[in-house]
């Protein structure tokens, strides 16, 4: 295979040829989803590649209409779950992180090993006894059923990635505090917080990503119709809807927008958390 | 700045430990006692029936169905996603323009759920009103049944692939940027130019980032469970079940939970025995530039 003439480098003609290929299997897809999503069934069936008719909202305005498989009731269901998650990561994580990057104690270490096991555990391992607990400490029915497990679940990779942020932090503005007799909860939440916002931006918008997108969970912990999040009732449209397809069309389409947004806005937040937390179970 | 101070360590870990302890660690322990059990519906009676599970499991043809179609599932990742991902990076390192469209692109599959783009893929596979049959009409051929009992595994593994081949073209993508580029000039000025810079320079120094991308494509591979579940449910006749939808039918469709318990632990063991024997074989001595 050795050649002595030098090998010209791929035609770039042919590499943007392949390239444009895969982005077009991403885009083509997403973006068949959302023509057809203004579309009526029959305009779908015989004109699925078309540029709609008219851009009509009925098929939005329809996803009301199915009953309890209410997608907008299950949008709102999602953010109020997910804005929970992320609340309870964000505050209890804090606070762990805070003692494991500033307070030295014996057993420290241990702590630290127990944060990694969790943060790979996966969920699927603990979701048979988890339903039975949930029902044991009286939470069956209510939406911390589905969002206490999440925060136990998200917390692990919240902590080890805020932990390591703060410790990088230098101490002297701590050691002032300390000087002009603050106290630690004070110095907590007037020093050390303001400093984290980034990371705290970074691990807020990651667990909204995993919970927002979450199935399993919600679908065993939460049997209640009008409380489950999007994911669980867009896993029950194809049924509920029948032939219904401009309907799902529009429900997914729903269901994607806030990622998109999330996506538009913190791209590079996204791309480097999710590409970091992959380890997580 | 370190602090002692006992009453803030309790308090603001306690939370935390609390959570962790009574949805993790404690559930995790239950999990393996359920899985020596035999327990009908929830109800409460468990009766203790030692290994028959495991027995069962061994015997169980769908559990044969589902580690065969999660073989498939890790050798289609490890080849296609990430195989895929490292192509994809390997031409978008060599174009001039674009490359950040091409990364936005590429990437956004994998903010979308599983059960989205399960649900986007079984309206692509649906008879009647479907992109692929809508295809085949354009085409001018007969339509077709997408999801049969043969096609069925590898129908649902479009998706999910095709979901994360952008994840390890940035993973690769991000190695490659931290490649010196004076290691490059020398090989011009040896003449290996074009896609030889690829394989004889790329790649090997690549190594660890390939190491670590086959854990994550297998480990990823076992906690697979959204696509399938919404577009075949483990159908047509069990053949695209993977461990975890079996895992769930058998929970939650009123059936042995205590054996569910033990695809459960069956799960995790083949986790840890392939991770464990991928780290085996791919750590030898670290790539240092």
């Amino acid at each position: 295979m050795v050649n002595k003439m030098v090998r010209p480098a791929l035609p770039q003609i042919f590499v943007y040829a392949l390239l444009i290929f895969w982005a077009s299997t991403t885009i083509v897809p997403l973006l068949w989803v959302l023509l057809n999503s203004f579309k009526s069934s029959e305009e779908i069936l015989t004109q699925s590649f078309a540029w709609p008719e008219s851009f009509a909202f009925s098929n939005y305005l329809k996803l009301n209409e199915y009953g309890n498989i209410n997608i907008v009731k299950g949008f709102m269901n999602s953010m109020l779950i997910s804005g929970s998650v992320v609340f309870g990561v964000a505050l209890f994580g804090g606070l762990a992180s805070f003692i494991l990057a500033r307070f030295s104690f014996r057993g420290k270490k241990y702590f630290t090993f127990l944060f990694v096991i969790c943060m790979l555990l996966p969920q699927f391992a603990v979701i048979i006894p988890n339903f039975i607990i949930i029902e044991k400490i009286g939470l069956n029915g209510t939406y911390l059923s589905v969002i206490l497990p999440q925060v136990a679940g998200n917390l692990s990779f919240a902590i080890i990635m805020m932990t390591a942020f703060m410790a990088s932090l230098p101490g002297e503005l701590e050691e002032a505090a300390v000087m002009d007799g603050a106290s630690i909860w004070k110095i907590f939440y007037r020093i050390t917080l303001p400093l984290c916002m980034p990371i705290f931006a970074t691990v807020s918008i990651m667990v909204f990503l995993w919970s927002y997108n979450e199935l399993l969970l919600p679908l065993v912990y939460l049997p209640i119709r009008d409380m489950q999040p999007i994911s669980v009732l867009l896993s029950l449209v194809s049924n509920a809807y029948g032939t219904d397809y401009g309907a799902m069309m529009a429900a997914i389409t729903i269901s994607i927008i806030p990622l998109l947004v999330l996506y538009m806005f913190s791209q590079e937040t996204v791309i480097k958390g999710l590409t970091a937390g992959a380890v997580k179970g | 700045m370190i602090f002692r101070d006992k009453r803030y360590i309790v308090l603001f870990l306690a939370p935390t430990i609390l959570l962790l302890f009574t949805f993790l660690l404690y559930p995790l322990i239950q999990s393996v006692y359920y899985s020596f059990t035999e327990w009908y519906n929830f109800s409460n009676t468990k009766t203790f029936i030692g290994l028959d599970n495991y027995k069962d499991l061994v015997n169980d043809p769908i559990v044969g169905i589902a580690l065969k179609n999660t073989l498939i599932l890790i050798l289609g990742a490890v080849f296609l996603q990430a195989g895929g991902g490292l192509l994809l990076a390997l031409l978008t390192d060599s174009i001039k323009r674009g490359f950040k469209f091409f990364r936005t692109v590429f990437f956004f599959p994998i903010v979308i759920s599983g059960t989205a783009i399960g649900l986007m893929f079984s309206l692509i596979y649906n008879y009647d009103y479907g992109l692929l049959n809508a295809i085949v009409r354009a085409l001018g051929w007969s339509e077709q049944v997408w999801l049969t009992e043969n096609s069925a595994i590898y129908l649902v593994l479009v998706p999910i692939l095709w979901q994360y081949v952008g994840f390890y073209f940035v993973i690769f993508l991000t190695g490659m940027s931290k490649i010196p580029e004076d290691i490059y000039e020398s090989a011009v000025l040896d003449g290996i130019t074009g896609w030889r810079k690829s394989v004889y320079i790329t790649i090997p120094l690549l190594r660890d980032v390939i190491a670590s991308c086959l854990t994550l494509a297998t480990a990823g591979a076992l906690k697979v469970f959204d696509v399938v579940y919404i577009v075949t449910k483990g159908g047509p006749l069990n053949s695209s079940e993977l461990l975890s939808t079996y895992m769930y039918a058998k929970a939650f469709n009123g059936q042995n939970a205590g054996y569910a318990s033990t695809i459960v632990i069956a799960m995790m063991v083949l986790g840890i025995v392939i991770t464990v024997l991928l780290n085996r074989l791919v750590k030898k001595e670290a790539v240092s530039y």
